[in-house]
């Protein structure tokens, strides 16, 4: 069923009654062209880029909980293409140009929101060096703006702009950037791909790899063996779990991040402001709750769970840029699981085994980049070749060097 | 969470810093295929869903480094010793 005003009026005058489910509750097959692990963002994109652009129909995605319960479900819906380094920025922004035709594309409403992401600076220091990043991006063709202060004052005229310690001296905007529905990114390329015959297949854990001659033929499920020309892995926070069945070891770690809702109020912030002295970022849900996160935890972790000092350092920044912030209760708190990679940036490459596929690495910042990673991730399975703009995103730049490091950390995840 | 400092008792973990994976060990620079097995050691981890040997600084306590087995699944503490002395 195409969604359009017609569609809706109709239904509006039959008393909603001729909805249809918006996909189907696939069972597996015993053979498939492609399968796709990992039924979140990325691999549902995958899914249906393979089917869209491909014509590769014959595709099973499998999860092993429902589609987006991972990390997909529990993020805090910033999309942006605001980075520094020539292996990311051209990537990213692909991926918001993605975004601003997502809707018509897969005929969903995913209520995309080009609100504006505004990156507050403290210092001399940090200005040049927000101008370095403003411009790197504007050399990528992507809109970039150095505010001062009384134009960032002009936007959002609550925040401390006299902190002691952390004063604020600017911004570097992005107006494209902003947020997006999370669910309905997940549903909107589930139902896209279910349209053009993927089978998504939930409550399906992958247990094992059938690998012959170092290609991979096939994977073992709690819900029996499947044959397949092609895997792909785009597992998120389980990646060197999965990987391990298939021998891989990664230079991944799994960490937790938490996010935070507060109660509902009225209208008062209308971008995406982040505090650039220590990791703050904060936006306004369309239900009036403000959807806030800060750093991981810090610590390997595969419990879908932090600690309370992680809670109370992100308050803690809350507060030092918008202190009414302490007049809200907040209302939840949640954790997901992170695939961190050594260098901070993402994997969409080959592995070792022929005919397996990873995607992984998205650290805390794989929700802006799910059109992208599934187009790329499509590409690559498809045609056995990156995608232009993904071609930096190696396996194999850890033991080249040529990493791809936004915040020159080194190889230590929890800095990233 | 909290971790069992065998000279300072159970302390908060944010008075800790995290390194990360303890059983990885530096390779010898001299030894053929040098090059191969720092890659391994500096990027390749197990990050094992389970029990992890891992480093932590007490950095706001007695400032020793620890190796703490934890399950990564729970977060519960299953053994805690110092790193100098020993096992690294």
């Amino acid at each position: 069923m195409k969604y359009s005003v017609f569609s809706l009026l109709r239904e509006a005058f039959r008393g909603h009654a001729g909805w249809t489910p918006a996909w189907r509750k696939a069972e597996p097959k015993s053979e498939y062209d492609v399968v796709i692990v990992g039924g979140g963002g990325h691999g549902l994109a995958t899914a249906y880029y393979l089917a869209k652009v491909h014509g590769i129909t014959n595709v099973a995605v499998l999860e092993k909980g429902y589609i987006g319960s991972g990390n997909a479900g529990r993020n805090t819906t910033i999309i942006r293409s605001n980075y520094l380094l020539p292996g990311n920025e051209p990537f990213y922004e692909w991926s918001m140009k993605l975004w601003e035709g997502l809707e018509q594309d897969f005929n969903y409403n995913a209520m995309v929101s080009q609100r504006g992401v505004l990156n507050l600076y403290h210092s001399d220091q940090q200005r040049d060096a927000f101008a370095r990043r403003g411009n790197a991006m504007r050399l990528h063709d992507v809109d970039a703006e150095l505010l001062d202060r009384d134009a960032v004052r002009a936007m959002v005229p609550f925040l401390d702009y006299d902190n002691a310690r952390f004063p604020i001296h600017g911004g570097l905007l992005q107006r494209r950037g902003g947020t997006a529905r999370h669910d309905a990114v997940v549903w909107g390329y589930a139902r896209g791909a279910d349209l053009r015959g993927v089978d998504i297949i939930e409550n399906c854990e992958v247990t094992g790899f059938d690998i012959a001659g170092g290609r991979v033929t096939g994977l073992d499920t709690t819900r029996g063996s499947i044959k397949a020309k092609k895997i792909g892995l785009a597992v998120a926070g389980n990646t060197s779990r999965v990987a391990s069945l298939a021998g891989l070891r990664l230079p991944i770690e799994s960490h937790v991040l938490q996010a935070f809702v507060s109660e509902g109020i009225k209208p008062a912030i209308d971008c995406v402001v982040t505090f650039g002295a220590g990791h703050f970022y904060i936006s306004q849900s369309d239900k009036g709750g403000l959807v806030f996160g800060g750093d991981i935890d810090g610590y390997n972790s595969y419990a879908w769970r932090g600690n309370l000092p992680t809670v109370a350092d992100v308050m803690e920044e809350g507060m030092a840029i918008w202190p009414g912030l302490g007049r809200i209760r907040m209302l939840r708190q949640w954790g997901g699981l992170m695939d961190m990679s050594m260098d901070g940036s993402p994997i969409i490459d080959r592995t070792p085994v022929a005919g397996l596929y990873l995607n992984c690495g998205w650290c805390y910042g794989g929700f802006k980049a799910t059109p992208a990673s599934g187009w790329c991730f499509a590409h690559l399975i498809a045609r056995d070749e990156p995608y232009e703009v993904a071609a930096a995103l190696r396996l194999d730049r850890y033991a080249t060097g040529a990493l791809i490091d936004e915040r020159g950390a080194g190889a230590q995840p929890n800095l990233h | 969470m909290r971790i069992p400092c065998p000279y300072c008792g159970p302390r908060g973990n944010d008075e800790f810093i995290y390194l990360g994976d303890a059983t990885v060990r530096r390779p010898d620079p001299q030894a053929l295929g040098a090059s191969d097995a720092f890659y391994e050691y500096v990027y390749l981890r197990d990050n094992p869903s389970g029990l992890h040997q891992e480093l932590w600084y007490h950095g706001g306590g007695c400032r020793s480094w620890l190796v703490v087995t934890r399950n990564t699944r729970t977060h519960e503490i299953s053994d805690v010793t110092f790193a100098a002395g020993g096992k690294l």
